[in-house]
C-alpha cells in the first residue's frame, strides 16, 4: 500500500484545498482572534498529526518487543522522527499565533510548556538510541523507553494543562472547537482537508525515511 | 502469593544488606545531600517560602538521580546474570523499587531536617508537609528506578538518566510543588484530591509499566 501513488496525489490535492480554502474562505469573525482563526487548519492539524505519528511509533515499538523483527524498530524510529518535525512545526505555528493574540511568542502557558516537554521526551529517545552501538540492544532498549515515555506523555499534554489556568483556546471559557466558535464550513475544511492531508503527507515523509533507513542498513551505512 | 511476598522480602533484605556492607556509597549520597544544602544556604541564606519549596523539590530530584542511579549502575554484569538465574525479573524490579523508595524516604527525612536547620523553617503545617514530601519522594524514586534500569542497560552514567528522566518527571514535580504550597499557609487549594489522585495514578502507572517492560530490559 505504501508504494502506491494514489494517496500521495490525494494528499497534495487535500493540502492544496486546505491552503486555498483555508486562506480565502470565509471564517466567523471573533474578537481578538479575527483572521488568526485560520491557524486551526495548520497549528491544530500539526498536533493531530504528531499524536497520530507517535501512536503509530509506539505501536511498532510494542510489535518489536513482541516479535523482535528489526523492521518494526525502523518503522518506530522513523515515525517518531517525523512526529518530532510536526511537533516543532506545531510549536512554531502556535507561537506565531500567540504573538498576535497573546502578544508574545512565548508566555510560559501550560500548553506551551506541555508541548515543549513532549518534544524533550522524544528528543531524549533519540539520545538514548544513539548512545547504544549494538543495533539489537539499541532497538530493544529504545523500544522500552518509547512505550514508557508515551504512557507518561499523555498526562503531560492531555491532563495537566487542563487542570491549570491557561489562555489557550479550549480552556477557561476561551473559544475553541465547540459549535459556537467554528462554523460547519471551517469544520469541513479541518476534518476533510487539513487532518487527512497533513496526515498523509507525514506518512509519505516517514515512508521515504523508512526506505532510506532500510537502504542504509542494507549497505551498512549510517543514516 | 505468600511465597512471592517472601521472595520480595528476601530480595529487599539483600539490597539493604548490600547497602550496609558498602557503606561508602550510602555516605557518599549523604555527603552529597549535606554539602549541596550547605551550598544553597551560603548562596541564599533563608529564602522566601516559594523559593524554599522550589529548592526543596529540586533537591529531591537531584538526590534521587544520584541515590537511585547508583543501585543499578553499581551492579556488574556477572552479578546481574546471577540474579537472573535466581529470580524472576518482576520480583527483582518490585523489590528494587521498594528499596529505592525506602532509600528516598530516608534521604527525604534527612534533607528536610537540614533544610529546616539551615534554610529556615517557613512551614506552617509540618506534618502535612512531611506527608506530602514522603509521598513525593516515593513517586520520584519509582520513576527513576525504571529509568535507572534503562540507563544501566545502556551502560551509561547518570548523565543519560538525567536526560531521560527530567522531561518525564516535570509534570509530577509540578503537581507536588503545587500540593506542598498547602503546607505553608492556610490557603485553600481547589482540586486538592484530584492532584493526589492524579499522583497516585501516576505511581500506579509507573509500577505497572515497569512490571510489564522490565523483563525486556533484563534478558540480554
Amino acid at each position: 500500500m505504501l508504494r502506491k501513488n494514489w494517496w500521495k496525489i490525494l494528499s497534495i490535492f487535500l493540502l492544496i484545498y486546505t491552503f486555498t480554502a483555508g486562506f480565502l474562505g470565509s471564517v466567523p469573525q471573533k474578537p481578538i482572534l479575527n483572521e488568526t482563526i485560520r491557524n486551526l487548519y495548520f497549528h491544530v492539524a500539526m498536533w493531530f498529526v504528531m499524536m497520530i505519528l507517535f501512536i503509530i511509533s509506539v505501536v511498532y515499538s510494542v510489535r518489536y518487543l513482541r516479535h523482535n523483527k528489526p523492521i518494526d524498530d525502523v518503522y518506530a524510529v522513523e515515525f517518531a522522527r517525523t512526529g518530532i518535525v510536526f511537533g516543532v512545526l506545531g510549536l512554531l505555528t502556535g507561537s506565531l499565533w500567540a504573538r498576535y493574540t497573546w502578544g508574545d511568542f512565548w508566555s510560559n502557558d501550560p500548553k506551551q510548556l506541555g508541548a515543549a516537554i513532549a518534544l524533550l521526551i522524544y528528543l531524549a529517545y533519540f539520545v538514548l538510541r544513539n548512545s547504544l552501538t549494538d543495533m539489537d540492544k539499541s532497538a530493544r532498549i529504545s523500544a522500552v523507553y518509547n512505550v514508557f515515555a508515551f504512557a507518561m506523555l499523555f498526562p503531560t499534554i492531555w491532563i495537566i494543562p487542563r487542570m491549570v489556568e491557561s489562555l489557550h483556546p479550549g480552556g477557561m471559557g476561551n473559544p475553541a472547537f465547540n459549535t459556537k466558535d467554528i462554523d460547519s464550513r471551517m469544520r469541513i475544511i479541518f476534518y476533510l482537508g487539513a487532518i487527512p492531508g497533513w496526515t498523509l503527507l507525514s506518512v509519505w515523509i516517514s515512508s521515504l525515511r523508512i526506505r532510506l533507513h532500510l537502504f542504509a542498513i542494507k549497505h551498512e551505512r549510517n543514516v | 502469593m505468600l511465597q512471592r511476598s517472601r521472595l520480595l522480602a528476601t530480595l529487599f533484605r539483600k539490597d539493604i544488606l548490600l547497602e550496609f556492607r558498602q557503606q561508602y556509597s550510602f555516605y557518599g549520597v549523604l555527603l552529597y545531600v549535606a554539602s549541596t544544602i550547605f551550598v544553597l544556604y551560603m548562596a541564599l541564606g533563608q529564602p522566601e517560602n516559594m523559593v524554599w519549596n522550589g529548592l526543596f523539590w529540586m533537591m529531591q530530584l537531584f538526590i534521587c538521580v544520584n541515590a537511585v542511579a547508583k543501585t543499578f549502575l553499581q551492579e556488574g554484569k556477572g552479578r546481574q546474570l546471577y540474579f537472573y538465574s535466581l529470580c524472576s525479573p518482576v520480583d527483582f524490579m518490585l523489590a528494587r523499587m521498594l528499596f529505592n523508595a525506602t532509600l528516598m524516604l530516608l534521604m527525604n527525612g534527612i534533607s528536610l531536617l537540614l533544610f529546616n536547620l539551615l534554610l529556615g523553617s517557613p512551614i506552617a503545617h509540618p506534618l502535612l508537609f512531611l506527608g506530602i514530601s514522603c509521598f513525593g519522594a516515593c513517586s520520584i524514586s519509582l520513576v527513576f528506578s525504571f529509568l535507572a534500569a534503562i540507563a544501566a542497560r545502556a551502560q551509561q552514567n547518570a548523565a543519560l538518566m538525567a536526560i531521560l528522566g527530567f522531561p518525564l518527571i516535570i509534570p509530577q514535580l509540578l503537581l507536588l510543588m503545587r500540593l506542598s504550597t498547602l503546607a505553608f499557609s492556610d490557603v485553600y487549594q481547589s482540586g486538592l484530591w484530584t492532584i493526589v489522585g492524579l499522583l497516585a495514578g501516576f505511581d500506579a502507572l509507573v509500577v505497572i509499566l515497569s512490571v510489564i517492560l522490565f523483563p525486556f530490559l533484563w534478558k540480554d
